[in-house]
């Protein structure tokens, strides 16, 4: 049995429906990340799971106990804010033990609880200063501790990096995995950023209008993306319409591409998707297909060099690794031969039911 | 070079003077109770007068109640319109404006008829009734003030986030106002407590048609009656309110954690 389960939930505020049929299984100790862009209703769910919000209709059970309608006081959750929401008016160390005393813990044990909560986010040194005489970054530290100073059964976070500077947020985030697999608490991660989605989870959510549109470990969710919203959403991808011809053959690219799809019925119409990265200037291994156009321009990206290229009509976009000894970049305005392999294409369904 | 703005520095001591003459003219004549010396007789007489202390009093006890009574009802109501209803804070926000729209003696009218005798709840036929019905007078006189102070207080933390956050932490209601909320706005309840306080201690209508023996009706009949005394209140009334500015000011600014009440604790290594 599941630890948390999510079954059949939807919200409605008034006639606007804003979560619908969503379902899910968390693991005990497992790290869950909600990822979709604004308005699709991860900030929804992650409440109703705090118990901020209920429910229209659905039962969310913590080991099998139903606590769809426990209030939230009640429900030993931990929660982590975009806005870090200290108490102002309390030190950092009293923001810690807020949660212990309201548990009624004693004195000298609170005190303890305190110190190493402050030694896992390394802020012991900071223990009698106000919120306001620390950094954004500090102060989301010392949320987290005090989230985690009662030992909740679950740990959910609500954007807890988009208040911060790429680097602070990099670095946060990766102490965050780090807390959260040394305690083995189960968590919940909300995020709008695939990066930071795909870096720190166990499995993702992508969400997209009120529903988990695939669900699924980081690398399924890139490398097999269940829908056409979920392929757009996470990493770049060029996208090209399709439809299969006599005995399986693919034509897209302005290319035919003979017996790929056998299993396709002659005449559907479909979507093919290409990461920039699975294309190359040059074959990188036998049998691998190729696409070709006209270089539009170059983009040097550190790492990376993109290209992008016309074909049939639409801008492609290749990735190049930026190393010495590699293919030559090509000019604007030259002709390229693009080279992929068939396991990197992506077959979606068409447009129309995306 | 630079031009002195010789036209906005005699606006400025123009006005100036405007309030500052008079203060210094009203001072100098409290002063002037002996004849050909300056003393500060009319303070004294004033100050040793049984009837002032009386009402002084009398019209402190009142304005504290009003300060209570007008914690108790804006801070629970700001505090669940901003977390709960916000769909309804323009309505409230009119509605702690009426007392700015109608005049004192509508309200005190309109007291009299509602709970005078004959009525169903006939609150001015006994003192403390009256007294009560004082009391609610001062709190609605001071209600747009107190809203106000208490409300800005509330804006500049964010209340439904905090109060989130004590509840995942455990907290229940109660232990949420009391030891998230409440703290956080005190320096904004604080200053409208103060303006409660200045406006209902002299406050002349309302006092004078329930007939109470508070310090306004106090100082008008004074005013008719003596010619130094009054002069000498008028100056301590300003004094008192600029300390209650001041007191305000220091309330209002303060730093949560640093207020001028603040808790002094050892320092923590
Ligand atoms: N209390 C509410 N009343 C009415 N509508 C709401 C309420 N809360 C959220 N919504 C609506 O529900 C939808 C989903 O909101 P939600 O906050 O869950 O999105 P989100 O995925 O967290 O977005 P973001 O990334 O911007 O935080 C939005 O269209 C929002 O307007
Ligand atoms: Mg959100």
């Amino acid at each position: 049995m599941s630890f948390l389960t999510l079954t059949d939930i939807t919200k409605s505020f008034g006639a606007n429906t804003v979560v619908r049929g969503f379902d899910l299984a968390v693991e005990k100790g497992e790290f869950i990340s909600f990822l979709g862009p604004s308005g699709c209703g991860k900030t929804t769910v992650l409440r109703m799971v705090a118990g901020f919000e209920t429910p229209s209709s659905g039962r969310i059970a913590v080991e099998g106990r139903d606590v769809t309608a426990l209030p939230a006081s009640k429900r030993r959750i931990g929660m982590v804010f975009q806005a870090y929401a200290l108490f102002p008016n309390m030190t950092v160390a009293q923001n810690v033990a807020f949660g212990l005393k309201i548990a009624g813990m004693e004195r000298a044990a609170i005190r303890a609880r305190v110190a190493e909560m402050l030694e896992l986010i390394a802020l012991g040194h900071l223990a009698g200063r106000y919120p306001y005489q620390l950094s954004g970054g500090q102060q989301q530290r010392v949320a987290l501790a005090r989230a985690l100073a009662p030992k909740p059964d679950l740990l959910l976070l609500d954007e807890p990096l988009s208040a911060l500077d790429a680097k602070i947020r990099v670095s946060l985030r990766d102490d965050i995995r780090a807390i959260q697999r040394e305690l083995g608490i189960t968590t919940i991660f909300v995020t709008h950023d695939q990066e930071e989605a795909l870096s720190i989870s166990d499995r993702v959510v992508v969400m997209h209008q009120g529903r988990a549109d695939q669900t699924g470990s980081p690398a399924e969710i890139y490398n097999r993306p269940a829908t056409r919203f979920v392929a757009g959403f996470v990493g770049h991808l060029n996208t090209f319409d399709a439809h299969v011809g006599r005995s399986g053959t693919l034509f897209f690219g302005g290319r035919s591409f003979p017996g790929i799809v056998p299993e396709m019925r002659e005449g559907t119409r479909l979507t093919v998707a290409l990461r920039p990265e699975a294309l190359a200037l040059a074959p990188r291994g036998p049998g691998d297909l190729q696409i070709g156009g006209t270089v539009i321009d170059t983009n040097f990206l550190g790492s990376v060099i993109r290209a992008r290229v016309r074909i049939a009509g639409i801008s492609v976009a290749a990735d190049m690794f930026n190393q010495s000894g590699a293919a030559a970049v090509p000019a604007p305005g030259a002709e390229a031969a693009l080279w992929f392999s068939r396991d990197d294409l992506l077959v979606l369904p068409a447009r129309a039911d995306a | 070079m630079r031009r002195v703005p010789v036209l906005s520095w005699l606006a400025a001591l123009l006005a100036a003077a405007y309030f500052l003459v008079p203060l210094y003219a009203t001072f100098k004549f409290s002063l002037q109770m002996k004849r050909g010396e300056l003393s500060f007789e009319s303070y004294r007489s004033v100050l040793s007068s049984d009837l002032f202390l009386q009402v002084l009093g009398f019209s402190a006890m009142a304005s504290l109640a009003a300060i209570v009574l007008g914690i108790l009802l804006v801070v629970p109501t700001a505090y669940w319109v901003r977390l709960k209803l916000p769909g309804l804070r323009p309505l409230t926000e009119f509605l702690s404006l009426m007392p700015l729209i109608i005049p004192p003696v509508v309200l005190v009218f309109g007291y009299v008829r509602i709970y005078g005798t004959g009525s169903v709840l006939p609150l001015t036929m006994t003192e403390a009734g009256t007294n009560l019905l004082l009391v609610i007078g001062y709190t609605v006189l001071s209600l747009p003030y107190m809203y106000r102070a208490v409300d800005n207080g509330m804006a500049a933390i964010d209340i439904a986030t905090l109060t989130e956050a004590a509840e995942s932490l455990g907290a229940s209601r109660l232990r949420t106002v009391a030891t998230v909320i409440f703290p956080n706005i005190r320096s904004a309840i604080v200053s409208g407590a103060f303006l409660t306080f200045s406006i209902s201690l002299g406050e002349f209508v309302v006092t004078s048609l329930l007939s109470r023996p508070g310090f306004g009706p106090y100082m008008v009949q004074i005013g008719q009656d003596y010619a130094y005394q009054p002069a000498a209140i008028a100056i301590m009334a300003f004094a008192f309110t600029w300390i209650c500015m001041v007191l305000m000011e220091l309330f209002a600014t303060a730093r949560p954690g640093q207020g001028p009440f603040r808790r002094r604790k050892g320092k923590k290594g």
